[in-house]
C-alpha cells in the first residue's frame, strides 16, 4: 500500500510550525497551491491534494472550495479518486449544500457499479449524508439491492435504507417487505442490518408492528442459536457469540412484546435463557445482559421473570465495574415507580454508592435513594443522606437539599425531628439551599410552637459560627427577630445554657447587615429582625434606632425603602410599634396565623389563658362601621390592666372609643367591652391586627389576633 | 443510533471527526468544544459515561486518544464501549501496533476503516475478519489503479 508522500509531507510541515501564526501561514500556502492544481486538472496528484485539503479541513480551516473538486473525483472512473473524493463529500459537503445534489447521479450510477466496493462507496455516501431529495430518488435502486446482491452490498443497503426511512418515513413501505425476508440470510452483517431496519421500520409506523410480530419465532430462533452455540472464533467477544447481533435482537424483541401478550409470551423462555447463562464478566456479556433486562421490564413478562431481572439489576451493583453500577442504577431509577418494593431490597446497595469516588455514580445513588425514601425507613435513610451531605460534591448539593427537604415534609416522624433535619441541613449546606424553599422553611418553624427556643438557640450558634450561607442567614435572622425574647432569656431545655446579652444578638445581626457577603434579602431579613427586636429588649432601644437611622440612606434601595419605614414606626407611630413588630407580623415574607370571620354577627376571635374575646359589627353606612369588643374573662382571678390596641390598613381610619374598664372581673362575672369607629371610604378589604396587653395573675400576658374577613356584606 | 464519534488527542486536538447526523459547521464546533471540555475533565477511574443535552456519552481513552461517542436515548451504552474497542483493535490490525501518529498521517484510511464498521450510525459488520478482507481488497483495487495509472503508454 503506497503512501501518499505530499500529503505527508504537508502534514509534516504544518506539525512542525512553532506558533499558531507560523500554522496559518503553512495553511495558506498549502491551500493556494491546492487550489491552484484544482485548476490544472492534473491526472496524477489530484487524489493527493484533496486528502491534503480534508486534513486543512479537520484542523479547523475553511475548505468549501474544495466542494466542486469532490464532486468531480467521484465522477472519476479511477478508484483512488473516487474513494477520497467520496469521502470528501461526507466531509465538505452536507444536505445543506448545493453541491450535494450534482453527485446524485455518479451515486446513482455507482451503484450499479461492476464493483462492489465502488457500489460500497456510493451507498457509504448515500446513508451518510444523502438528503431527502437525494433519498426519494434513489431508494428504488437500494431495494432493488437489498433484494439482488451478496451479502456485502445486502448489508450496507439495508443500513442505507434504515437512513432513507429517517429521511422520509412514508418510504418505509417499500422495503417492509423485502425487511422480513433478510432475517433468513445466514450472514450476520445482513442478519444485523436487517434487525436494524425492522426495528426502524416499527419505530417510525406502529402499523409495521402487527406484520412484523410474525417475525418473533425467527428472531427468538436466531437468538437461541447465538446463545447456545459452541465458539465461534468469527464472531466471538470474551466468550459471546456476536454480542452486537444479540442486543440488536434483544431490542427488536422489546419493541414487538411491549404491549401485546402473544408476542410477549412467545419470547418469555428466550429471556429466561439469556437472562440465566449469559456470563457478565466482561462487558461484552453485562452489555446482552442489560439489554435483556431492560427488555423483560418493558414487555409484559411473567412476574417470576421480572424478580430475576431486578436480581440482575442488583447484582449489577456490586460488580466492581463502575460502568456496570451505573447503568444498573439508571435502570434501577426507570422501574423504582413501576417495581417498588423489588427494587427496595437492594436499598442498601444503592445507599452504599453514595460513597463512591465517581460523580455520576454518585449522582444515581442521590436520585434512587431519594425515590425509595418511605415512612419506613425515613430515619436510617435521612441519616445517610445527611452523611451523604457533609461530602456531597458541589454540582449535586442544592438537589441534595431539594431532595431532603420534600422527603423530611413528607415523612417526618415528629417535629422535632423535622426540625433537627431542617437545622442541620441549613448548618451544613445552607449555601446550596434554594432561596424558594425559605419561606416554607420559615413557615414549618413558626409552626411548631414548643420548639421556637430550641430552634432559635440552635440557629443563633450557627449563625455566630458563620454567616456566609444565605439560607441559614435568611431563617436565623427571621427566628431571631420572632424569639428573640426567647433567646435572650437564656435556658432551653434541650441544649446547654448560653448567656446571649442584646448586644450580643445586635452585634450579628450588625456584622450580617454590612458583611459582603450577605444578599440584599439577606440584609433585610437582618435588618427587619433589629426592628423586631426592639419590641423584645429593653436597654437598646437607641441602638436600634440609630442603626434604622443610618439605613435609611443605605444605597440599596429596598433596605433604604425598608429602614425608612421603619424610622417612621419610631417616629410618628410608636403606639403602633408594638402591634406591627409582635409576633406574627407578616413583612412580606413571613407567614401569618389568621382568624376569619364568618357570618355570625358576634362571634369569639380569641380564647387562650381563660381570656375570651368576642367582635361584633355593625354597618352605620356603606363606609363606616362600628367594630365592638367584648372580653371575658374565666379565670379564678380578676385580669386587670386590660388594654386593647389596633391597626388597620392604612386607607382605613380608626377611632377608638374609650373602654368600659380595663378590670375583667374573674369567672365570668363581668366583661370589659371597648368600641372602635371605622371609616373606609375607599372600601378596601377589611383586616385589623388586634394587641391585647393584660396582668393575670401577677404575669404580664400579650397576644395578637389578625382579623381577615368581617361579617358584612357591604365588603365582601 | 450513533450521532457522532470523535477522536482527540490529550491537548483537545481533534484527530477525526465522523457525523451522523447533519448539522452546521458552528454546531459542529460547538460540540466538539464541548466534548473536548467535559472529557478531558474527568478524573481516572470514573465511570465512562456522561450525560449531555439529550444525549449519552460514551467514551474511551486509549493510549493518547480519546474516542467519544454521542448515543440516543436508546442506544446501550455498555454496547457502545465494545463499539469502540472494535474500531480500536480494527485500527491495531491495520496499522500493526497503531498510535496516534499513524492515525494523524493516515487520517483518510482511518475513516476508509471506520466506513467499512459503522454506517448510518449503525454497526455495518461484526466479524473483525471480514472487514479486514474488504479494507484490503479496496486497497489492493486502489495500488492495481495507481500502478496502472503511473505505467508508460507503451
Amino acid at each position: 500500500m503506497a503512501p501518499s508522500v505530499c500529503l505527508q509531507e504537508m502534514i509534516r510541515v504544518i506539525r512542525s510550525a512553532r506558533t499558531q501564526g507560523e500554522e496559518r501561514g503553512v495553511i495558506q500556502r498549502e491551500c493556494a497551491a491546492i487550489r491552484a492544481q484544482f485548476r490544472q486538472a492534473d491526472s496524477g496528484g489530484r487524489s493527493h491534494n484533496l486528502a491534503k485539503l480534508l486534513y486543512v479541513h479537520m484542523l479547523g480551516y475553511p475548505a468549501h472550495f474544495g466542494q466542486m473538486e469532490c464532486v468531480r473525483m467521484i465522477a472519476s472512473p479511477r478508484y483512488s479518486e473516487k474513494r477520497i473524493g467520496y469521502l470528501g463529500a461526507m466531509m465538505l459537503l452536507d444536505e445543506k449544500q448545493d453541491a450535494s445534489l450534482l453527485i446524485t447521479n455518479s451515486i446513482k450510477n455507482d451503484l450499479s457499479h461492476s464493483s462492489q466496493y465502488i457500489q460500497s462507496l456510493a451507498l457509504c455516501t448515500l446513508a451518510c449524508m444523502g438528503s431527502a431529495e437525494m433519498c426519494r430518488d434513489l431508494a428504488p435502486e437500494i431495494e432493488r439491492l437489498l433484494k439482488a446482491s451478496n451479502s456485502y452490498i445486502k448489508k450496507k443497503a439495508a443500513l442505507c435504507a434504515v437512513h432513507i426511512v429517517r429521511k422520509i418515513p412514508e418510504l418505509g413501505e417499500l422495503f417492509t417487505p423485502s425487511a422480513h425476508s433478510l432475517l433468513s440470510d445466514k450472514n450476520h452483517g445482513v442478519l444485523h442490518g436487517a434487525v436494524v431496519l425492522i426495528t426502524e421500520l416499527c419505530e417510525r409506523n406502529p402499523g409495521n408492528l402487527d406484520e412484523f410480530r410474525k417475525a418473533v419465532p425467527e428472531l427468538v430462533q436466531i437468538m437461541k442459536g447465538l446463545v447456545t452455540s459452541g465458539y465461534s472464533p468469527e464472531h466471538n467477544v470474551a466468550g459471546i457469540s456476536d454480542p452486537f447481533l444479540q442486543v440488536r435482537v434483544l431490542r427488536l424483541l422489546r419493541i414487538l412484546g411491549r404491549n401485546n401478550d402473544e408476542a410477549s409470551d412467545a419470547m418469555n423462555d428466550l429471556l429466561a435463557q439469556v437472562a440465566t447463562n449469559t456470563d457478565s464478566s466482561k462487558t461484552a456479556g453485562s452489555a446482552v445482559l442489560y439489554e435483556t433486562v431492560l427488555t423483560i421490564m418493558d414487555i409484559k413478562s411473567e412476574s417470576g421473570l421480572r424478580v430475576l431481572a431486578v436480581n440482575i439489576l442488583g447484582r449489577f451493583l456490586l460488580n466492581n465495574d463502575r460502568n456496570i453500577r451505573y447503568i444498573s442504577m439508571t435502570s434501577l431509577q426507570k422501574i423504582v415507580q413501576t417495581d417498588h418494593t423489588a427494587v427496595q431490597r437492594h436499598r442498601g446497595t444503592i445507599v452504599d454508592c453514595l460513597k463512591d469516588q465517581d460523580a455520576s455514580v454518585k449522582r444515581r445513588a442521590l436520585e434512587l435513594s431519594l425515590a425509595l425514601v418511605s415512612a419506613a425507613n425515613i430515619r436510617s435513610m435521612m441519616k445517610e443522606l445527611l452523611r451523604f451531605l457533609s461530602t456531597c460534591p458541589p454540582e449535586l448539593r442544592s438537589h441534595a437539599t431539594s431532595g431532603i427537604f420534600n422527603a423530611a415534609e413528607r415523612y417526618a416522624p415528629s417535629q422535632r425531628w423535622h426540625i433537627d433535619t431542617i437545622l442541620h441541613v441549613l448548618i451544613t449546606a445552607g449555601g446550596d439551599v434554594r432561596d424558594e424553599t425559605v419561606p416554607n422553611l420559615i413557615q414549618l418553624i413558626s409552626v411548631a410552637s414548643e420548639l421556637h427556643c430550641y430552634t432559635v438557640h440552635k440557629l443563633y450558634r450557627a449563625l455566630i459560627s458563620d454567616i456566609s450561607q444565605q439560607s441559614l442567614v435568611q431563617v436565623a435572622c427571621w427566628c431571631i427577630g420572632e424569639y428573640g425574647d426567647l433567646l435572650l432569656k437564656g435556658d432551653c431545655d434541650e441544649i446547654e445554657p448560653m448567656q446571649v446579652t442584646e448586644d450580643d444578638v445586635l452585634d450579628v445581626l450588625e456584622t450580617i447587615l454590612q458583611s459582603h457577603m450577605s444578599s440584599p434579602t439577606s440584609r433585610g431579613f437582618a435588618l427587619t429582625a433589629i426592628m423586631k427586636l426592639s419590641t423584645r429588649i429593653t436597654n437598646n432601644i437607641d441602638r436600634i434606632r440609630s442603626v434604622v437611622s443610618i439605613y435609611g440612606s443605605c444605597i440599596d434601595v429596598e433596605l433604604q425603602q425598608r429602614a425608612v419605614e421603619y424610622n417612621a414606626l419610631f417616629k410618628k407611630y410608636d403606639h403602633m410599634r408594638y402591634l406591627i413588630m409582635s409576633s406574627h407580623t407578616i413583612m412580606g415574607f413571613n407567614s401569618v396565623t389568621c382568624l376569619c370571620v364568618f357570618s355570625a354577627p358576634n362571634v369569639t376571635v380569641y380564647e387562650k389563658g381563660g381570656v375570651n374575646l368576642k367582635l361584633q359589627c355593625d354597618n352605620q353606612t356603606e363606609t363606616a362601621i362600628t367594630v365592638t369588643f367584648t372580653a371575658s374573662n374565666s379565670t379564678q382571678s380578676d385580669i386587670t390592666s386590660f388594654t386593647l390596641q389596633a391597626a388597620v390598613p392604612k386607607s382605613v381610619q380608626l377611632q377608638m372609643k374609650a373602654p368600659s374598664g380595663d378590670v375583667i372581673p374573674a369567672q365570668g362575672r363581668g366583661t370589659v367591652t371597648q368600641t372602635i369607629l371605622l371609616n373606609n371610604p375607599n372600601k378596601a378589604s377589611l383586616k385589623m391586627r388586634v394587641r391585647l396587653s393584660y396582668t393575670s395573675q401577677g404575669t404580664l400576658c400579650q397576644d395578637m389576633v389578625q382579623i381577615d374577613s368581617f361579617p358584612s356584606p357591604a365588603w365582601n | 443510533m450513533m450521532r457522532f464519534l470523535l477522536l482527540f488527542s490529550r491537548q483537545g486536538k481533534i484527530r477525526l471527526q465522523k457525523w451522523f447526523l447533519p448539522l452546521g459547521e458552528r454546531e459542529k464546533k460547538k460540540i466538539i468544544r464541548d466534548m473536548t471540555t467535559m472529557v478531558l475533565a474527568r478524573k481516572p477511574r470514573t465511570c465512562n459515561f456522561l450525560h449531555w443535552k439529550d444525549l449519552k456519552i460514551v467514551y474511551k481513552r486509549y493510549a493518547s486518544l480519546y474516542f467519544c461517542c454521542g448515543l440516543e436515548e436508546e442506544d446501550n451504552e455498555l454496547l457502545a464501549l465494545e463499539v469502540l474497542h472494535r474500531y480500536v483493535e480494527l485500527l491495531d490490525k491495520y496499522f500493526g501496533n497503531v498510535c496516534e501518529l499513524d492515525i494523524i498521517f493516515n487520517f483518510e484510511k482511518a475513516y476508509f476503516i471506520l466506513d467499512e464498521f459503522l454506517m448510518g450510525g449503525e454497526v455495518q459488520e461484526t466479524s473483525k475478519q471480514s472487514i479486514a478482507k474488504s479494507i484490503e481488497a479496496s486497497d489492493m483495487l486502489q495500488e492495481t489503479m495507481e500502478e496502472y495509472m503511473s505505467k508508460p503508454a507503451f
